[in-house]
């Protein structure tokens, strides 16, 4: 329950973290990072593909396409604060034989434009390329731009893939399989000074495959996007008390590699978590719940899922609200912890 | 002018095909016993005037390059087009009857999935104007010199989203775009300006920067002459014809329902409205 607006909050110790701290990168105070991947990945792709467009609704500079607006000028089209306008503009430029990447934040894509990416764009399967900065909790602004529900809003429409990448490595990777692929997809796009991570693990993208990033016997984490970072985060600490926990990195959302994540929840003797950066309801943990359980999989120390709760969720510094929430390493480890 | 042979090689004037549009019409429309058949009696004479005086196309070939492309906003007027389509021989006259039924490609409301000659999905209203505008852009990259035209409704001047493109038409100056707006007075909860009131509405769009043309929507000489101002207009800007039309046009006893958004006709006036039209041919 949210505090009432008329009861003064006791003074901070310290002043605590700021909202505006975290907006621009997920990233820790000693962590690599690599600057605008998504942008820099674009251009590169742009000179063997002249089909390749951009538009945005006001928002090319924090969706980092703006870095393609600045080396392809004439291939970047601003269609203002008009998200409805967006989307279907995206869907007349794929009409005509283009390939557009539409980018605005993923409450925008999600809540405000559902009906024309539905009825404009996936009805038909046009190659329009959604992609949508702050996804799940990734800003402090409180609901207005915390789309905790997107992917539950988008798993629901036909013909639309979803990715999740985890960091600057994946979305490098990403960015030239979703234009080489036919048909539209909605990309979670982590932008700015993003984390570099799955580098270190040997680890490339392949368009609808979960892979393992690390084996372990007690425990399977099961995540997409910014929480296997977290995800491998935890099994780091976990491994410190002698818990071995595996990472099965889920990118591709919909559809699910059904195959990977089956063999991987019918292992003897572990407990399966899904961790997604998302609302525990509609997600990529029901997803998998619902595949475990048409298959009669039931992992022998149980299912779980850390996720958000089925909530508004507060404004705040994003450190203090992901661990608020559940999300963050601490909590996952505490969560696991007590479930084990 | 409107009695004058249209397209290359045809000596059937514009009224004989406004004529033969609504007769499609209403042939369809007895298939299914009610419909949007006083919106395809009214846009008639709008369509002959696109399909057989301006739009440029081949019917052997719908989805031809350098086609101009007629896209239409206002998915139930599906009937009026099909009835279009089948005069232009874009689609054959046999399928008429299928309308609305099971496995048709003639669906109720207009998918460019099912029929040849639709470019896009409409019906879920104030979505036309906006991949309009993405499709003026694109043939503007292609440096085609192909129009398109997005026919959509007066009632669909309430969707925030049909603002949003006409303001990014004029700000883009997209002078290969041209709207058609049927301001035929009738939404489905009952005349158009009582539901919201979008008057005066000329000036709307003379505000968001679009070259602007009113005209009697049933008046053939005065919607060709309309099309190719909208169409031989020099200025930097998208163009707009606004066609004020009359519900149900050529079958009075049709016109003169009060609540004909969603027409039920008795099946014995299905013949009767056909003899009424088959009598006012050629005057």
């Amino acid at each position: 329950m949210r505090r009432s607006k008329y009861e003064k909050p006791a003074p901070r110790q310290g002043g605590g973290l700021k909202t505006s701290a975290m907006i621009a990168s997920l990233a820790g105070p000693d962590q690599r990072t690599r600057a605008a991947p998504f942008g820099h990945a674009l251009v590169e792709l742009a000179k063997s593909r002249p089909d390749l467009v951009g538009l945005s609704a006001d928002l090319a500079k924090y969706t980092d396409l703006h870095i393609f607006a600045q080396a392809h000028p004439d291939r970047f089209y601003q269609m203002g604060m008009a998200e409805q306008l967006l989307m279907s503009a995206a869907a007349g430029l794929a009409r005509e034989g283009f390939t557009p990447i539409a980018t605005t934040y993923a409450v925008f894509a999600a809540r405000r434009a559902y009906d024309f990416i539905c009825l404009a764009i996936a009805e038909e399967s046009l190659n329009v390329k959604i992609a949508c900065a702050l996804p799940g909790l990734t800003t402090g602004y409180g609901p207005s731009h915390q789309a905790t529900e997107d992917v539950a809003i988008f798993r629901g429409m036909p013909n639309m893939t979803i990715i999740d990448p985890c960091d600057a490595h994946e979305i490098e990777q990403v960015v030239p399989a979703m234009v080489a692929y036919q048909g539209p997809v909605y990309l979670r796009l982590l932008r700015g000074n993003v984390p570099l991570v799955l580098d270190e693990y040997g680890y490339t993208f392949e368009w609808g495959k979960a892979k393992t990033i690390r084996d372990g016997r007690d425990v399977l984490i099961i995540s997409s996007g910014l929480m296997t970072m977290r995800a491998l985060e935890v099994a780091q600490a976990l491994g410190d008390d002698r818990i071995d926990v595996a990472v099965l990195h889920v990118p591709t959302i919909k559809p699910l590699d059904e195959a990977t994540i089956l063999a991987e929840a019918r292992k003897d003797g572990r407990l399966v978590v899904v961790a997604e950066n998302h609302t525990v309801i509609g997600g990529l943990g029901e997803a998998v719940a619902g595949l475990l359980m048409r298959n009669g999989v039931m992992p022998d120390r149980g299912f779980r899922q850390v996720g958000l709760p089925d909530e508004f969720l507060d404004a705040g510094a994003l450190p203090t609200l992901h661990d608020r929430y559940g999300i963050s390493t601490e909590a996952m480890a505490r969560s696991i912890r007590e479930w084990l | 002018m409107s009695t004058e042979p249209t397209r290359a090689g045809s000596n059937v004037s514009l009224r004989e095909r406004a004529y033969r549009i609504r007769r499609n019409a209403l042939l369809m429309g007895e298939v299914q016993g009610q419909g949007y058949i006083a919106q395809a009696l009214g846009i008639s004479d709008v369509l002959a005037v696109s399909y057989f005086h301006a739009l440029r196309y081949k019917p052997e070939d719908p989805e031809w390059e350098g086609r101009d492309r007629f896209c239409l906003s206002i998915g139930h007027y599906a009937i009026a087009l099909y009835a279009a389509l089948i005069e232009a021989g874009i689609l054959p006259e046999d399928e008429l009857t299928s309308y609305g039924g099971d496995d048709s490609r003639l669906p109720m409301s207009g998918m460019a999935a099912y029929t040849p000659g639709m470019e896009i999905t409409g019906g879920s209203l104030g979505h036309g104007l906006g991949i309009a505008v993405g499709m003026a852009l694109g043939l503007k990259r292609k440096q085609s010199d192909s129009f398109v035209y997005n026919l959509f409704s007066d009632g669909e001047l309430d969707e925030g989203s049909t603002w949003e493109a006409a303001m990014s038409a004029g700000s883009h100056k997209l002078d290969n775009l041209i709207g058609i707006v049927d301001v035929n007075g009738m939404q489905a909860d009952g005349a158009s300006r009582g539901v919201l009131d979008f008057e005066p509405l000329a000036p709307k769009f003379e505000a968001f920067n679009w070259f602007v043309c009113r005209v009697d929507g049933n008046d053939i000489d005065a919607v060709v002459a309309a099309f190719d101002a909208a169409r031989n207009h020099t200025g930097p800007q998208p163009r707009i014809v606004i066609c004020d039309t009359r519900m149900g046009k050529g079958v009075p006893f049709l016109e003169q329902r009060e609540r004909n958004h969603f027409l039920r006709v008795e099946p014995d006036e299905w013949q009767q409205a056909l003899k009424i039209l088959d009598e006012g041919r050629g005057q």
